[in-house]
């Protein structure tokens, strides 16, 4: 957040609680009060999406306490007027920074909530290998929500390619337990409905063996320890072969002219 | 048995089940539990998480650092207020589900784990303890 950044906000905000002050209205929910609320939204919104925090944000509000307080203090004709304008001034200061704390909090919820969604679409690349040949990297928390879509994603991409293998690579899995466990055996059987096998790939020496204790029985599924290792069984399965060739460089095939020349 | 530290994690939501992996997965790390063997109680604590939830209705879970005659482990103690388990034993066979779960969960906790312990008097919520030893 620039110095500018802030001036313009320190100079909206200020503009909108003059209005507001003048009306006399001292509950901050009150109609006198909603640009204060629109132009604290704004701002909450703003930094809540560069990351800052609630106090941060908060801050921004309160650190008018004290310039207040001086003014106060220099206009007041005696004591017990300053005591009660300053505790006016105190209340609505703190109306204010609560309702800054919980705009910010809203807006974060919101940041979350549409990168949760994002992640969920970001994250089930389904790759075509070779034709007839899927890959599914598979990053992150396999719960529930996201499984219905990597799942779903990966049979539309079955049945809109007519791929006959589909290797689902769970490198990126933090924890296999019971419940992955039963999803991805659900895939594997569904896809296989749809005439397509599976191999699953990326399965960690400490998965395979965590498995092994929670006594999942994974021995109906095709398992390679990498995503090239299956894609190697893929090839081999289709009758295709990755065969070494002498190395011909580009260049090479673009230089007839020079060796004419020599 | 000493406890060196422990803190307290709700258990209700499925989020709730990533925040407890995480906090099982940072303490075993401070322990400096082998990556296999993080692995181990990371999972045990997810089955035992997803049940409290699933089966129990939800609860809280007691994660704690502990020493014994020099060893020092790793201690979960789950807690729901769900229905209790009336045979535990059969809870505890190989496959055996209420849920069209793949029946696992208990079982495979207690090979996951050192020491395991239930205690589900139906009408009480289950309680499950586990623990790794370093
Ligand atoms: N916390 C609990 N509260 C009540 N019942 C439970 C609890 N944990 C497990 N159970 C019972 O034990 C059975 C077996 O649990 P588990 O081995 O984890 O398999 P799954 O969760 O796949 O059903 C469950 O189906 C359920 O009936
Ligand atoms: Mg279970």
């Amino acid at each position: 957040m620039s110095d500018a950044d802030v001036d313009s906000d320190a100079r909206q905000f200020s503009r909108a609680l003059m209005v507001a002050i003048e009306s006399g209205d001292v509950d901050v929910q009150a109609t006198a009060w909603s640009d204060v609320r629109d132009v604290l939204a704004r701002l909450s919104e703003s930094r809540a999406i560069h990351g800052a925090s609630p106090s941060e944000t908060a801050t921004f509000v309160l650190s008018l306490k004290q310039p207040i307080f001086h003014a106060l203090r220099r206009r007041a004709t005696d004591q017990n007027q300053l005591a009660d304008l300053i505790w006016t001034a105190s209340t609505l200061l703190d109306q204010l920074g609560l309702l800054v704390t919980e705009l910010h909090q809203k807006a974060r919820e919101g940041v979350i909530a549409r990168q949760q969604q994002e992640m969920m679409e970001l994250s089930t690349p389904v790759i075509t290998l070779w034709e007839g040949v899927l890959a599914l990297p598979v990053i992150g928390t396999l719960d529930s929500a996201r499984t219905q879509v990597v799942m779903e994603s990966l049979l539309q991409r079955i049945v809109d390619t007519g791929s006959v293998i589909a290797i689902l690579d769970i490198t990126g899995v933090p924890t296999v337990d019971t419940l992955v466990a039963q999803h991805l055996l659900k895939t594997v059987a569904a896809a296989r409905l749809m005439g397509a096998d599976c191999i699953i790939s990326g399965i960690r020496p400490q998965i395979a063996q965590t498995i092994v204790h929670l006594g999942v029985d994974l021995n109906a599924v095709t398992t390679k320890a990498t995503l090239a290792d299956a894609f190697a069984l893929a090839l081999r399965r289709l009758g295709k072969a990755v065969t070494r060739t002498p190395p011909r460089s580009e260049s090479a095939s673009l230089t007839p002219a020079a060796s004419a020349g020599a | 048995m000493t406890s060196l530290s422990a803190e307290s994690l709700p258990v209700e939501t499925s989020e709730h089940v990533v925040s407890v992996r995480q906090a099982v997965r940072r303490r075993a790390v401070e322990l400096g539990f082998s990556l296999v063997d993080q692995t181990k109680i990371i999972t045990a604590a997810s089955e035992l998480a997803r049940n409290a939830i699933q089966h129990g209705g939800g609860g809280e879970v007691i994660i704690e650092t502990i020493a014994l005659q020099g060893r020092r482990g790793l201690r979960l103690a789950f807690a729901d207020r769900g229905p209790g388990i009336a045979d535990v034993a059969r809870a505890m066979t190989d496959g055996y589900s209420t849920a069209g779960g793949l029946g696992l969960g208990l079982s495979g906790a207690k090979r996951l784990s050192h020491e395991f312990a239930i205690e589900a008097a139906p009408g009480t919520g289950t309680r499950v303890v586990i623990v790794r030893w370093k």
